[in-house]
């Protein structure tokens, strides 16, 4: 996705929650502070509840993404240290 | 490590929480915690603890599996009568848990052995029932400078605090000896409810696994007390003694000794 730097790839389809947050989480605790994880995933639940549950965890969410008709792209920053 | 795709699912609810994380549930794996005493606080304490997947968890005991335990002592069943106690708690802590190693050991401290029995733990618990083995495992962590969770139980009420050598107070600065024998009843003569041991363990697990992972604010310095009839909990203050007999600058108690057998008889 265009203007951020991934440093980090997840392929979470096939996956449906928790285990999408729960990989999502492992993830982002992989990566600095400052780092973008990119989260690919097909669990329509996910796209919101993966954002929220970053967004409490205090990460920032770059963008959600729909990019195919059962496919989204969510990119998260790490903000704080686990 | 990495987690198997099992490890994900059964530690989800631990691996999602800030606090724990997969960095907190490693911790977990790697710790190694003894518990002394299978019996009513030993069980729920095993129990939570090798649900959490504590890596390497010892249980401390000698006696054998009676009809009259299973009231409260969780881990073990109708089936294990006469096993004894470390021994029938391993096999339900590992039928519950695979990744955990559960280690028996089959005796009964003293203070001839307990400085090695301890050796090569991060966390000891106290789940004992008497007073002389409750100052031995105090006197032997302070030496050693081991956190110790200790726990007890009577009738209705039940206490717990959490001793850290060097950061807070012992046991001793609390009561500096064990009362005389026959002064506190013991669960044989007053009776317990069974369901306080699960309370009370429960609280002992929370402090052993927020020791592991270093978040919270342990009971350091602090004796919680639970009172199951009046559903009421309070916390009362342990001063550090300054001139503690065994934790004070001038410690008295520079080798283990025994208690005499006679405080074992409350």
């Amino acid at each position: 996705m265009s203007g951020f730097k991934v440093d980090k790839n997840l392929d979470i389809r096939g996956v449906v929650c928790p285990y999408t947050l729960v990989k999502s989480k492992l993830a982002v605790e992989d990566v600095e502070v400052g780092q973008v994880v990119e989260i690919l995933l097909d669990y329509p639940e996910a796209v919101t509840s993966i954002p929220k549950a970053m967004e409490n965890y205090g990460n920032k969410v770059l963008k959600v993404e729909k990019i195919s008709s059962t496919e989204w792209k969510i990119l998260i920053r790490k903000e704080v240290e686990d | 490590m990495e987690f198997t795709e099992e490890q994900l699912k059964r530690y989800s609810r631990h691996i999602i929480l800030p606090e724990v994380g997969g960095k907190g549930q490693k911790k977990i794996f790697e710790a190694k915690v003894l518990i002394v005493g299978a019996g009513g606080l030993g069980c729920p304490v095993g129990y939570f603890l090798a649900a959490a997947g504590v890596g390497t968890l010892a249980l401390v005991d000698n006696d054998i599996v009676e009809l009259s335990n299973l009231q409260r002592q969780i881990a073990h069943s109708t089936k294990t009568i006469g096993m004894n106690k470390a021994e029938s708690a391993k096999k339900t802590f590992e039928t519950l848990n695979p990744d955990v190693n559960v280690i028996p050991v089959k005796e009964r401290v003293n203070c001839r052995n307990i400085l090695d029995i301890l050796n090569g733990y991060d966390i000891i618990v106290d789940g004992t029932d008497n007073f002389p083995t409750r100052y031995l495992i105090n006197d032997a962590c302070v030496m050693l400078k081991k956190p110790l969770v200790s726990g007890a139980i009577l009738r209705f009420e039940g206490q717990v605090t959490t001793i850290v050598p060097n950061e807070g107070p012992c046991y001793r600065c609390l009561f500096e000896e064990p009362p005389p024998p026959g002064l506190v009843p013991s669960c044989q003569e007053a009776g317990v409810l069974g369901v306080l041991p699960g309370i009370i363990g429960g609280l002992q697990a929370t402090e052993v696994l927020k020791l592991i992972l270093g978040k919270g604010k342990p009971l350091i310095g602090e004796l919680l007390i639970y009172n199951a009839l009046e559903t009421n909990f309070r916390k009362v203050k342990i001063p550090k003694n300054p001139d503690c007999n065994i934790c004070g600058k001038n410690p008295k108690i520079t080798e283990l000794k025994e208690y005499t057998e006679e405080y074992c008889g409350i």
